[in-house]
């Protein structure tokens, strides 16, 4: 278990007319090498929630402890549990300030006080796994770059501190089609080739049902689900309630296995789809 | 949280007060400041205090929202004070080594302290019971005839129309980059006064790139909707002086008239 | 000019210089089109494919390098009728935060008409009417930051309808909004056109905006690649994906399944069709 959420609540601007409980009661515990995706309606809570995975807030009352050392001890230093828990926020290409491309990059490594060689191999490594050629962009200047590419800059920039989990907050938002597919490749890479704990917050039921394997759902605050992908799509009534959605595909599914078809309806990407409609079809064909 | 706390501290009402005409406040505080300076004894004071009450209670204004307004000020108010009580000359009451206090000096940082208050507060009155947009409105009214003499009026109004309006906004934006950066090992609380300059770059350069992108497509959605500068321009919420708006303008002229006369006469 | 049609794009080009090596690049080429009185226009295209351009330069925000866009007739090089052609073909923008001026959303919506000279009167009017349209009349006296995306955007479409344009033109109104705000935000669009008879164009990435539209146009490094009815346009999922757009995954469902050798109708869009046909 690398994060665990024990109790934890928080109210924002307490004991003012503008009080906000934005965490209630939440327990969570996310393991290393998890893939989770964490879903829920605006309002519900998933912005504050990733931010007390970093200590960039801290919890009004309850436990966080990371990678066994508690947020609310006095002797656990930020800056340790910075480096080991990585955010990604939304539109982050909005963070970019350097001159260079290297440098930008860089700001990370050098605030954890790493030598001038180490630093250089973070960067070359971090642009080399989002997928930016280093030769060639290392001394342009970020803001000369399309969005898309602008957001790797960014992405590259957290990856480059070597952190234990990655949190992204909607990494492909405002992007086109193709920008989405790039990113999201770039980090099913991340996870594969760095083992990096990865949790994703998107409002993409598709883009969550072909990456991660675990899902948190979040409703008014609280955490009303948790489960594996196939376990938390298949509640489509319950998800509706809460104002969420499921995969078109699985949708389909689940609506062509209601009308008595033989199918199996726990289907989250157009491939499983594909098989089982095709054996379906040549069972029929066969019949 | 910032971003409600608008500058100046509007607290929204239905009195006659919020009501008047945005000139109409103006003027009258620009006479009340005005008058404040030719106030030479201390008993005026009691007439100035009963028309700040007078406007509170009608207002219904809370009062910690006046002595709020004055915090920030204190710092002043006190110097002020002390300077007038250890810097003037007469009839020395005590010594305390190298400064005297005396009795000429008490009065003077007394009164000078007093006039720093009713100042202050009387600004607080008007900014309290006037929204950002009232005031800008009345202030680029005010300011229009100057336009034949090349004042941009209407401009200086548009800009800080504009300006109020991305306050909350911009506060936002700084909060997340802030953040940002700080998820990137950024520190914006140690060290001196140097190194916490040098540290606001990341905070800074961002911030700005951000501002300069996003007037650039505000500008772009204003001339969309056919803004082309302040000639022709008609407004939903005309200002238009109504008779309570020349009413309290002409008892107010009078009010202040008699506080100025006060310096003229022996009594006191 | 025909009264049918309302803008007519004539051989249109848009030239800019690279800021890398400085050549001359065309962000869009040659492009034409008519555009119907009352239509559903979608313009689709990845970043770059020339559909932000396009739309900047139906209302004159930019001018094309060569070739004349016409709206109502009314050319939008003509310095004197620009004005004209802005109130009657209004544009909203993708950011809904750097479209709103005022301190209050009412104040907001009348910033249009008053730059027209509207009579405060008219303009009450107006403001009214067009908050109503978009369904954000409780709001009227509500500062704008504390709203959500998908509000902010209506009150940016009210002020572009206190204008009373023929024409609205939506440059990516949903790219920065959540499914809430985006479904607010479609369903306006569509109430705009079928209830008020506006002419629409939307330009996006998402086909799932696309779907109910009159008309699709397929943009692609400036050029018209596709023109047809959103069924049409639909059925070519690998042409699509080359184009760097998404299809709906009931759509490439069928596709990969006719691949494997069956021909079921390609035309799919829904889950309710797909479900009927096979």
């Amino acid at each position: 278990m690398i994060i665990q959420l024990k109790n934890v609540n928080y109210t924002y601007n307490p004991g003012t007319p503008f009080e906000k409980k934005a965490l209630d009661d939440i327990n969570l515990e996310i393991n290393e090498g998890d893939f989770i995706g964490l879903i829920g309606h605006t309002g519900s809570g998933k912005s504050t929630l990733v931010q007390h995975l970093n200590g960039l807030i801290k919890p009004t009352s309850g436990e966080i402890i990371i990678d066994g050392k508690s947020l609310s001890e006095k002797s656990t230093s930020m800056k340790e549990i910075r480096q080991k828990v990585g955010l990604v926020f939304q539109y982050p290409e909005h963070q970019l300030f350097e001159e260079t491309i290297y440098k930008d990059i860089a700001f990370g490594p050098k605030n954890l006080n790493l030598s001038s060689e180490e630093v250089d191999n973070r960067v070359r490594n971090a642009m080399d796994l989002v997928g930016l050629d280093f030769e060639t962009l290392k001394d342009r200047s970020p803001f000369e770059l399309s969005g898309g590419q602008k957001r790797r800059v960014a992405i590259a920039g957290v990856v480059a501190m070597k952190p234990k989990v990655l949190v992204l907050d909607e990494p492909t938002a405002g992007l086109d089609p193709r920008g989405r597919d790039e990113i999201l490749d770039e980090i099913r890479k991340l996870y594969e080739k760095e083992n990096i704990t990865i949790i994703l917050v998107s409002h993409s039921m598709e883009d969550i049902a072909r990456l991660v394997n675990r899902i948190f759902v979040m409703h008014k605050s609280k955490v009303a689900m948790t489960g594996s992908t196939r376990e938390i799509f298949s509640n489509a009534d319950q998800l509706e309630s809460m104002g969420l959605g499921i995969p078109q595909i699985t949708k389909f599914m689940r609506s062509f296995k209601s009308l008595g078809h033989n199918v199996k309806d726990d289907v989250l990407t157009i491939e499983e789809a594909k098989d089982e409609i095709l054996n379906y079809l040549r069972g029929k064909k066969d019949a | 949280m910032l971003k409600d706390i608008t500058i100046g501290q509007y607290f929204p009402g239905t009195s006659i007060i919020h009501k008047l005409d945005p000139r109409v406040k103006i003027g009258v505080v620009a006479m009340f400041i005005a008058s404040l300076f030719f106030v030479t004894y201390f008993w005026p004071y009691l007439l100035i205090l009963g028309f700040i009450a007078t406007i509170i209670y009608v207002a219904k204004l809370p009062l910690k929202f006046i002595i709020k307004g004055l915090k920030p000020l204190m710092f002043i108010i006190l110097i002020t004070f002390a300077i007038n009580l250890f810097l003037t000359k007469g009839e020395v009451l005590f010594e305390l080594g190298p400064l005297s206090i005396t009795k000429e000096g008490l009065r003077q940082s007394v009164f000078m302290a007093l006039r720093l208050v009713f100042l202050i507060t009387g600004t607080s009155l008007l900014t309290l019971t006037t929204s950002p947009i009232a005031l800008t409105d009345g202030i680029e009214r005010l300011l229009s005839p100057f336009k034949k003499i090349g004042l941009p009026a209407h401009e200086l109004a548009m800009m800080m129309t504009i300006a109020l309006r991305f306050i909350p906004t911009l506060l936002e934006e700084t909060d997340k980059i802030m953040k940002a950066q700080m998820a990137r090992g950024a520190d914006f609380e140690s060290g001196n006064i140097l190194r916490r300059a040098k540290n606001l770059v990341p905070l800074l350069v961002p911030l700005f790139i951000n501002a300069f992108r996003r007037a650039d497509e505000l500008a772009t959605a204003m001339e969309a909707r056919c803004y082309r500068g302040g000639e022709g321009r008609t407004r939903l919420n005309e200002l238009k002086f109504r008779t309570r708006d020349f009413v309290v303008l002409g008892s107010m002229v009078i009010f202040f008239g008699l506080i100025i006369s006060t310096r003229y006469l022996v009594i006191g | 000019m025909n009264e049918e049609i309302m803008i007519k794009i004539e051989n249109v080009s848009y030239e800019y210089s690279s800021y890398i090596d400085e050549s001359i690049q065309l962000a869009v080429k040659d492009l034409s089109l008519e555009v119907k009185r009352g239509e559903f226009l979608v313009v689709l295209g990845h970043n770059g494919s020339g559909k932000s351009t396009l739309a900047k330069m139906i209302n004159g925000l930019l001018m094309p390098s060569s070739g004349d866009i016409l709206v109502n007739g009314l050319n939008t090089k003509d310095e004197d009728k620009i004005w004209e052609i802005r109130s009657t073909a209004g544009m909203v923008f993708q950011n809904p935060d750097n479209q709103i001026v005022a301190t209050i959303v009412e104040e907001d919506v009348a910033f249009g008409p008053e730059n027209l000279g509207v009579p405060p009167l008219e303009i009450r009017k107006r403001v009214d009417e067009a908050l109503e349209t978009v369904e954000m009349t409780e709001y009227r006296n509500h500062a704008p930051h504390l709203l959500s995306g998908g509000q902010k955007q209506r009150v940016a479409i009210a002020g572009i309808l206190a204008m009373e344009p023929d024409c609205i033109i939506f440059d990516e109104p949903t790219a920065m909004l959540d499914p809430v705000g985006r479904l607010e935000v479609m369903e306006t669009i569509k109430k705009l056109n079928k209830e008020k008879g506006k002419t629409i164009i939307l330009i996006t990435h998402f086909m799932d905006e696309a779907v109910e539209a009159d008309r699709v146009m397929v943009l692609n490094e400036g050029e018209a690649v596709m023109l047809d009815v959103p069924k049409e346009i639909f059925r070519h999922v690998e042409k699509l994906k080359e184009l760097g757009l998404d299809v709906p995954q009931v759509t490439e469902l069928i596709y990969e399944i006719n691949k494997e050798g069956f021909s079921f109708r390609e035309d799919v869009l829904s889950v309710e069709e797909l479900v009927s046909i096979l």
